[in-house]
């Protein structure tokens, strides 16, 4: 362990430590842009500067080793102004106005600029070129904003493996964006929003659509009603200041009242139903495959509820989109339903309804867009605000959230168990998805499994586990010894390894959970920023804790449920769910054509675009 | 099959994922093509595992490479010290407005590409430029204007002829 003095300050650093993490063990806190930890660390940004005794020049501490007997100043004056300049010199290309920048409550250059104490920008020079793409339905990109940090770059390569965007041109007209100076709707972006979580300025964010939600509410034509997914009550709390982790399931409800929503309900309800979906339908195709019964499709069969993963399988695993769940994902459920059922229980036309959902993910926004999204004969869910953008429209309605009372959410959309709460983590769906099979299967409940990850998760990771099958029921004896073979993964790089694994017999799992986000939706691309992972360890804490107040915690017991099943769906598959539950998938794969006289085959669905 | 192709088409067939491939077969394809046609990137990227748009980032950042083919007639302005003094710059800027495009590119007919290169080393004549193999100096933008519509007049000759035949 290398010890050595920061501001005279005698430091144990860890082996291995960078000075950055030095400093912060020592409680010193130096700032930082481009690193970005567990992921990247360039060196790029020089925000980290300080001052090394012996060095020629100052050291940027996120990438410079600590080593035995070095003396290192964070706060010499030589440092500070450092720092500042670098900082200046950022501020003199950056094309943004704080006061109207959707960013500006917590973009880290603003923070980064107060706490280098600049006061005023010395350099006058050209300011970056603006090029804005408003292409996709979930993300709106400005490089006029853009510090060339590449977090978004480091994130969308390497943890999700999907390298939509990369530095293009060079010197002062560098950008980050797709190839062929495309839009980001032409390329493979899933729109997942894991770049805009990372971005520290507001260069990358969501597209807002407070607006059409204001609007809505004020149509006296209109009955606006509302759901949020698992993942809000978890994180919503840290727009308004408190800590990470904080619940507040019960303020957010009388937040969303007071805005005027004519019903509450809860995405939760609706994960307890994809449960009962989605359980009986890898039942079905375990039957299939083990049973002897008619085939339902193949095995593994992988989750639907994250339409990021699902448009990543439509890009880069179109032949293995039997294997997808074809179970809609839990916002689309309860849209089809508030649109159908519930329209029905209250005497409106679906077209007179109008859902707004919240959720910690842009993925949403495209996912409510799809043309197959219209089953209840309009369009199931109208708008998709993330988690950011509730909070925005919080404050813009002047309600004080953190002394609101707690409410409940309302009947019969808004009844939940602790199966759905977790649907937020990743393994969660998993979890969920085996509390209720194994209840049917062998009449006990299922025994305690550890699926959520555990330590750093910024990168994704990948989880497996198998479940002995015994003593089942006499309906499922074809179970009977079977082990059941899960897993759980998060990040699409993962994913993307996985899918190979599988491809080539070398993992064969039955039944996989794919997220997008590391950590799951608790850390979605929609999510309060920043989301480090001491932030998503504290969120999937709170999800725990929400699961296990619960006095449910398996789907096929709520009550909400069961009655929907027995006053309008009939029996999970049946024909009903099938028209409003269930969808299917298309590829968006173009193969590339190979020159003549190749060889080398290309790979089925390498990053491939038609020819222009 | 030319050598060059045979260069390209060998080269993504032995690639085996090592880092630093990319620029040598970026270069052999714009060899065989004479640019980097989108479908080259397309191609090069699944071989290589290389996302395109990183692969857009290296191709933009070395202005060795070309997005779009080549003109038939290649123009290099002279851009060096004696012809900056005489006066390159406008002529930049008729070239630029003659042709319609900047620096580095290819008019919509294909009939011109618009180079500037640092010194042909024909300095007595300067300003001075070159058309393929052809010296122009002394030139004024009214004279260079004027050899542009002199080669374009002939290349529409040509093609209407083309057409005539055809
Ligand atoms: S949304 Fe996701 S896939 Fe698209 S550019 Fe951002 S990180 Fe990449
Ligand atoms: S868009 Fe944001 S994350 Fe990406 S390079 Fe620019 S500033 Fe960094
Ligand atoms: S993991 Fe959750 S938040 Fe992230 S893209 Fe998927 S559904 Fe959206
Ligand atoms: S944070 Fe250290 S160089 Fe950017």
């Amino acid at each position: 362990m290398p010890t050595l003095t920061i501001n005279d300050i005698t430091v144990q650093a860890p082996e291995g430590a960078t000075l950055l993490e030095a400093a912060r063990t020592a409680g010193i806190h130096i700032p930082t842009l481009c690193h970005l930890p567990g992921v990247h660390a360039p060196g790029a940004c020089r925000v980290c500067l300080v001052e090394v005794e012996g060095a020629r020049t100052l050291m940027a501490s996120c990438v410079t080793p600590a080593h035995d007997g070095m003396r290192v100043r964070t706060n010499s004056p030589r440092a500070r102004n450092g720092r500042r300049d670098v900082v200046e010199l950022l501020l003199s290309e950056h094309e943004g106005d704080c006061t109207t920048c959707a960013r500006s409550e917590d973009c880290e250059l603003r923070a980064i600029a107060r706490e280098a104490g600049v006061k005023e920008v010395h350099y006058q020079g050209e300011r970056r070129p603006t090029r804005l793409d408003h292409s996709t339905k979930g993300l709106v990109r400005d490089t006029g904003k853009c510090i060339l940090c590449r977090r978004c770059v480091a994130v969308c390569q390497n943890v999700e493996s999907i390298g939509a965007i990369a530095p293009q041109e060079r010197g002062f007209g560098t950008y980050v964006g797709p190839a062929f100076h495309a839009p980001l709707s032409e390329v493979t972006c899933v729109q997942c929003g894991q770049c805009s979580l990372v971005c520290p300025v507001g260069a990358i964010g969501e597209r807002d659509q407070v607006d059409e939600v204001w609007r809505a509410l004020n149509d006296p034509h209109l009955h606006v009603v509302v759901q949020t997914a698992p993942a809000i009550r978890a994180a919503l709390g840290e727009c308004f200041g408190l800590p990470p982790g904080s619940r507040v399931t019960g303020k957010m409800v009388s937040a969303l009242r007071r805005l005027g929503f004519g019903a509450v309900f809860d995405t939760d309800f609706s994960a307890d139903l994809t449960i009962m979906e989605e359980g009986h339908e890898l039942l079905a195709r375990l039957r299939g495959a083990l049973g002897g019964g008619p085939k339902h499709g193949p095995l593994p069969m992988f989750t639907s509820c994250c339409p990021a993963w699902i448009q990543f399988a439509e890009h880069f695993a179109p032949d293995m989109l039997h294997n997808l769940s074809t179970c809609k994902s839990p916002q689309q459920m309860l849209g089809a339903l508030a649109k159908s059922y519930y329209a029905e229980k209250i005497g409106k036309k679906p077209e007179d309804v109008f859902v707004v959902s919240i959720m910690p993910c842009t993925a949403k926004k495209f996912e409510c867009d799809r043309d197959e999204m219209r089953d209840s004969g309009a369009k199931d869910v109208d708008v998709v605000l993330t988690t950011r953008e509730l909070g925005r429209m919080i404050r813009e309605a002047g309600i004080d959230f953190t002394s609101l009372p707690d409410e409940v959410m309302d009947a019969p959309l808004g009844i939940s168990t602790g199966a759905a709460d977790i649907f937020a983590n990743s393994g969660g769906v998993m979890e969920a998805a085996l509390r209720t099979a194994y209840e049917v299967v062998t009449g006990r409940p299922l025994p305690s499994i550890q699926l959520e990850p555990v330590g750093p998760m910024a990168a994704g990771g990948v989880h497996q586990a198998s479940i002995q099958v015994n003593d089942v029921v006499p309906a499922w004896s074809f179970l009977e010894g079977q082990t059941v073979t899960v897993a759980v993964v998060h990040g699409l790089a993962h994913a993307r390894q996985l899918l190979e694994d599988v491809r080539a017999g070398r993992r064969s799992p039955h039944f996989v959970e794919v997220m997008t986000c590391p950590g799951g939706c608790i850390g979605g691309g929609g999510q309060p920023r920043p989301t480090t992972d001491e932030v998503r360890q504290a969120r999937i804490r709170a999800i725990c804790e929400e699961d296990a107040s619960k006095p449910l915690r398996t789907s096929h017991t709520n009550p909400g449920v069961t009655q929907l099943y027995e006053e309008f769906l009939g029996a999970p598959l049946g024909e009903r769910s099938h028209h409003l539950l269930h969808t299917h998938y298309h590829p968006r794969c173009f193969v590339a054509k190979a020159p003549q006289a190749q060889k080398a085959t290309p790979k089925p669905c390498a990053e491939a675009r038609p020819e222009s | 099959m030319n050598t060059q192709e045979v260069d390209f088409t060998y080269r993504l067939w032995r690639h085996d994922g090592a880092p630093g491939e990319l620029i040598p077969l970026l270069q052999s394809a714009q060899e065989h093509f004479g640019y980097i046609p989108r479908r080259a990137i397309t191609y090069i990227s699944g071989v290589t595992n290389t996302p395109e748009s990183t692969i857009y980032g290296v191709i933009t950042f070395y202005s060795q490479f070309r997005l779009q083919p080549m003109g038939k007639h290649r123009i290099r302005l002279c851009c060096g010290t004696a012809c900056h003094v005489a006066g390159a710059q406008t002529l930049l800027d008729a070239l630029r407005d003659e042709l319609g495009v900047e620096e580095n590119g290819t008019t919509e007919d294909g009939v011109f590409t618009l180079f500037t290169v640092a010194c042909l080393g024909c300095c007595s004549l300067a300003p001075a430029m070159m058309i393929n193999d052809e010296t122009y100096g002394s030139l004024t933008p009214a004279a260079a204007r004027k050899i542009i519509r002199t080669i374009r007049r002939e290349e529409n000759k040509k093609a209407e002829k083309e057409k005539s035949v055809a």
